[in-house]
């Protein structure tokens, strides 16, 4: 945790503003104590900033007069799901009011006929699939994070996750989105219907990061549960034969509904909590699920053993039932945190690559951690190029701690070069906005800004996110992390951890 | 904002070697412990006081930023940390969540120690928890004596009077009574000291743990923990002056008084060898499975013990915890060998916290309800989330505890299930009060309980 000295001074939030907030929307409502201000400085990123106060609106409306008031005290407004992001998109970097969708959560309906849901944005997404399950349907974006992640935050985040690879991010799953506008107009685009008349706008707002609107319900699109999923464990003595196998079963026409790839150093840290029987002394796994009508299954099934087998897979498993299955996945979802268990002090980047150069690029990822003399874990969403590589570092060498940082740049700075991006699913927010010129030219963001000006023109919304601050590309923001004591074990966090 | 924050490791390491913590040292919340929590926020859902108030404060995550914050002296351990750390119901929901592998239950009982020693709570409520925690728990005759008063209240149609007048209502006291266990008519201590006999060839040797509240309280759940484990061959020694495992004074952050108990047990459990020592109540189970923790290297040092009593406790320790078993995962090691007789019910199964997330143990009970031939078992929405009893939650925090059982009734009442399984008293007596009021006409049973009516008992 970045240091600072015990700070009760005043909050510098308007007195008026306050009272004014407590008034429509009840004292509980708002957090304003030094104290409660302290939990909503971080997120599930690396990055701190800490809001003047915090507000919980139950409705659209509650959230169209916090709107109104912040543009008449000028004072910048953030939305907030659940925190779990990777990017600092929730913090207020220039301070001002966190609007917390966690009490907006009611799912308001469920059409199952028409295959559809509509829903408050803090509705986590696994609370939304548990409802949508007895109707035989799900939610197909599902985040690792899905079981504490909000649809708020799927929707800003454009959020993917391992069935990506068959059924899309979060983008193709909108309908239609209620908002409240920066400037507090409440607006409705999309709509129930597939393709709605007019401009589709939809794909503007998913995924621009809360930036461009504060979203206050949303139609979501529930996709069919599969008739029958089959998910295989192919194990490698080699990482190439995990990455080639990869390349030739899409190059095959294959579309797997996930393919997973985690090397050995990861999947040692993830049997350790789950026991999901990996294999320890394998270089990597592959984990692949097919799923749709029954005789495909099987059939594709097939196919892709053989094309592992080919590829030097040494062994090739198949869950027996859904709790094998979930016990496989459940190590999958879990391994980000499965690492912090061999240490606090890891980074995970993201990144992507066109599938074909993924095991150019592993090596290359080896190569970069072995001349920096780190060792680097590596979980990918295989099939669709996403790249998770997770740098192991003792942060208590502040050398090594920065050292850690440029490395993983240089792997982003690969990923570029290969014809890649620099993130694929966390987002820019505050943690990339510095990489953003390595893949933009200028007149590329300035098409970016005029159109978060059109939307956002005060920059009241979010402000300092996804655009370059001015701070010199590379530039290293990130502040040591102190420890308390001799001779503790552990070792003291970087980018705060703690 | 405060003054710049330091640019260089080096300035950093000074400036926060010169903060000071707002813990003192031995049982405090450890650097190595919360800094484990990689704020991922994966357990935010999973925690029962995050769902219902949504404030990070009351979230796993919340909670653990604020020992650490100061920890680092950088809030002070006061009102705020106080009441949210009083609110966390300790169900470890989080640490099954959690893919971080932290140990909430050792952070929070560190950190109720502290609020313990550094923080002055008002006059009435410090009187009363020194008197439930350091007087009446760890003493079994205050306990039957403080028993026998309420049963006089109960049965001598004063209770009926207190109901009928209106004057519980009165005193905001309603919901509370409902939750007042039934005191037995006959408690258990006389089985103390005593040995029940296999049936049958005997597979196993057992010393049996009765409880403190529970030998006034659930007596026939003892009687009934024991006949199910004669009947399916085991010997069963009830060891006379066992004591209180401990767990509500933990909880509490009461450490010395429960490492005292522990310390008695231990002497007592260990005087004899048992294949295993067993506990039909899971919040004493986890507790009992925790001693190592009490004697941990930090634990009360120089304070409550001197360093040879603690490590003479923590060898103790060593040896008792890996005999500890909860009632419902020894029979399933052991494998039920009593023929069962068939039962036609709809049953649900109700995780008990302690079980599931404080013992990892979810399969045990599930499997013993399902070994019974007749019955039908339907999972419920969300077992796996508290109750509300949570130790003594419902009593100090009724309003929360009853909007959970709430919850938890309507989840109950959608399995359409006769009887609710259960494998904890606490939990047994709040689901009791949750049926009463609000009306769902369900049963509420231990396992061992529903596998005492199935056994076929050949006495
Ligand atoms: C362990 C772990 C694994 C993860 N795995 C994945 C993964 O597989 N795929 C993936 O895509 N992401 C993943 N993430 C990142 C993160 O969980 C997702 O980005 C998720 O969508 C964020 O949801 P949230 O509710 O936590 O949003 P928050 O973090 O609270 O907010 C995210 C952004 O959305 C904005 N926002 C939130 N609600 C609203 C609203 N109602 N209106 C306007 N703006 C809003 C915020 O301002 C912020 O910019 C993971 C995170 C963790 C910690
Ligand atoms: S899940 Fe674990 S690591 Fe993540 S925030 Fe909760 S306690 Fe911390
Ligand atoms: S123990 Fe239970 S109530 Fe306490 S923080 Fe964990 S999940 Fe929440």
């Amino acid at each position: 945790m970045v240091f600072e000295r015990l700070n009760y001074s005043s909050t510098n939030m308007d007195r008026h503003l306050l009272s004014e907030l407590e008034r429509f929307l009840g004292k509980d409502a708002v957090l304003s104590r030094p104290e409660d201000l302290l939990l909503y400085e971080y997120d599930g990123s690396v990055e701190i900033a800490r809001p003047q106060c915090i507000v919980f609106p139950r409705a659209a409306g509650d959230v169209v007069r916090i709107v109104g008031l912040a543009n008449r005290y000028k004072t910048p407004i953030v939305g907030r799901g659940a925190g779990t992001g990777l990017s600092g998109g929730a913090l207020a970097r220039e301070g001002g009011i966190i609007v917390s969708f966690a009490r907006m959560n009611q799912i308001l309906e469920i059409d199952a006929e028409n295959q559809r849901a509509v829903v408050q944005p803090g509705v986590v997404n696994s609370d939304l699939n548990a409802a949508a399950a007895s109707a035989g349907l799900h939610f197909a974006p599902d985040p690792s994070s899905q079981k504490a992640c909000t649809i708020g935050g799927n929707v800003s985040e454009n959020a993917g996750g391992p069935h990506t690879l068959a059924y899309g991010v979060t983008t193709n799953h909108i309908l239609g989105l209620e908002m409240v506008m920066p400037t507090g107009e409440l607006v409705r685009i999309g709509g129930k219907a597939v393709d709605a008349p007019g401009y589709d706008l939809c794909g503007l707002f998913v995924g621009s990061e809360g930036t461009l609107a504060l979203v206050t319900e949303i139609t979501v699109r529930l996709t069919r549960l599969p008739e029958a999923v089959k998910t295989l464990l192919a194990i490698y003595d080699r990482v190439d034969g995990a990455t080639e196998t990869v390349v030739e079963i899409t190059g095959r026409g294959i579309t797997p509904a996930a393919c997973e790839m985690l090397d050995g150093w990861t999947l040692r840290a993830v049997e350790a909590w789950v026991h999901a029987g990996f294999p320890l002394d394998s270089a990597a796994v592959l984990l692949i699920e097919v799923d749709g009508l029954r005789e495909a299954v099987e059939q594709h099934a097939k196919e892709i053993s053989e094309v592992c087998k080919t590829h030097g897979a040494r062994e090739v498993r198949v869950a027996r039932d859904a709790a094998e299955r979930d016990l496989l996945w459940k190590g999958r979802k879990n391994a980000f945190g499965a690492v912090g268990r061999l240490s606090p002090t890891y980074y995970v980047q993201d990144g992507v690559i066109p599938r074909t150069k993924l095991p150019q690029t592993l090596k290359e990822i080896d190569r970069i951690g072995k001349e920096n003399g780190f060792e680097i874990g590596n979980i990918f969403h295989a099939g669709d190029g996403n790249l998770h590589p997770i740098i192991l570092f003792d942060a208590r060498d502040p050398k090594q701690f920065e050292r850690a940082v440029s490395t993983a740049d240089a792997i982003i700075r690969f990923c570029i070069e290969m014809g890649g991006a620099i993130t694929g699913e966390h987002g820019v927010g505050m943690e990339k906005d510095r990489l953003m010129p390595l893949l933009f030219t200028e007149a590329d963001l300035a098409l970016m800004r005029r159109v978060r000006d059109a939307f956002n023109p005060a920059g009241l919304l979010n402000p300092g996110k996804i655009f370059p601050t001015g701070k010199g590309c590379g530039e290293v923001r990130i502040r040591p992390m102190p420890q308390r004591g001799e001779g503790n074990s552990a070792p003291a966090t970087g980018r705060d951890f703690a | 904002m405060p003054g710049a924050p330091p640019q260089t490791h080096e300035e950093a390491q000074r400036e926060f070697a010169e903060t000071l913590s707002g813990f003192t040292a031995g049982d405090n919340p450890e650097y190595a412990d919360y800094s484990r929590c990689i704020h991922c926020g994966l357990c935010l859902n999973a925690c029962p006081t995050y769902r219902l108030w949504h404030n990070e404060a009351d979230s796993p995550r919340g909670r653990i930023r604020q020992m650490a914050l100061i920890d680092q002296g950088r809030m002070e351990l006061g009102e705020g940390f106080v009441t949210h750390i009083d609110r966390c119901m300790d169900c470890r929901a989080c640490e099954t969540a959690c893919p971080s592998g932290v140990e909430y239950g050792k952070l929070v009982e560190r950190a109720r120690a502290q609020i313990e020693k550094n923080y002055k709570r008002p006059r009435a409520s410090r009187a009363i928890r020194n008197f439930v925690y350091r007087r009446l728990l760890v003493a079994p005759k205050r306990i039957a004596r403080m028993a026998r008063i309420v049963r006089f209240y109960q049965r001598s149609g004063l209770e009926t009077i207190a109901r009928g007048s209106g004057l519980l209502r009165l005193m905001g006291l309603q919901q509370r009574a409902a939750l007042l266990p039934r005191i037995d008519r006959e408690f258990f201590y006389s089985r103390l000291g005593r040995t029940f006999p296999a049936q049958g060839e005997r597979r196993a040797r057992v010393a049996f743990f009765a409880g403190c509240v529970a030998q006034v309280t659930f007596t026939a759940l003892n009687d009934a923990t024991i006949r199910v484990l004669q009947a399916n061959g085991c010997e069963v020694v009830v060891p006379a002056e066992q004591s209180c495992c401990g767990a509500l004074a933990a909880h509490a952050g009461v450490r010395d008084v429960a490492r005292g108990l522990a310390r008695e047990n231990m002497e007592i459990f260990l005087r004899e060898p048992f294949d295993a020592i067993i506990t039909n109540a899971a919040g004493c189970g986890s507790t009992l499975k925790e001693y190592t923790d009490l004697f941990a290297d930090d634990a009360g040092a120089g304070g409550t013990q001197t360093v040879r009593e603690r490590e003479r406790s923590a060898g103790l320790a060593a040896e008792f915890v890996p005999k500890m078993k909860d009632v419902t995962e020894f029979l399933v090691e052991l494998g039920l060998s009593a023929p069962l007789r068939e039962m036609k019910l709809r049953v649900t199964y109700q995780d008990s916290c302690h079980l599931l997330h404080g013992q990892k143990i979810r399969e045990a009970p599930r499997k013993l309800i399902r070994a019974v031939p007749g019955v039908e078992f339907a999972e419920m929405p969300l077992a796996d989330q508290c109750c509300g009893s949570a130790g003594v939650y419902n009593v100090t925090e009724t309003k929360t505890s009853m909007e959970l059982l709430a919850e938890k009734m309507r989840h109950a009442a959608s399995t359409k299930a006769s009887v609710i399984v259960t494998a904890n008293p606490g939990c047994i007596l709040q689901l009791r009060a949750g049926a009463k009021l609000h009306a769902t006409n369900q049963e509420v049973l231990h396992v061992v309980e529903l596998l005492d009516r199935a056994t076929v008992h050949n006495s």
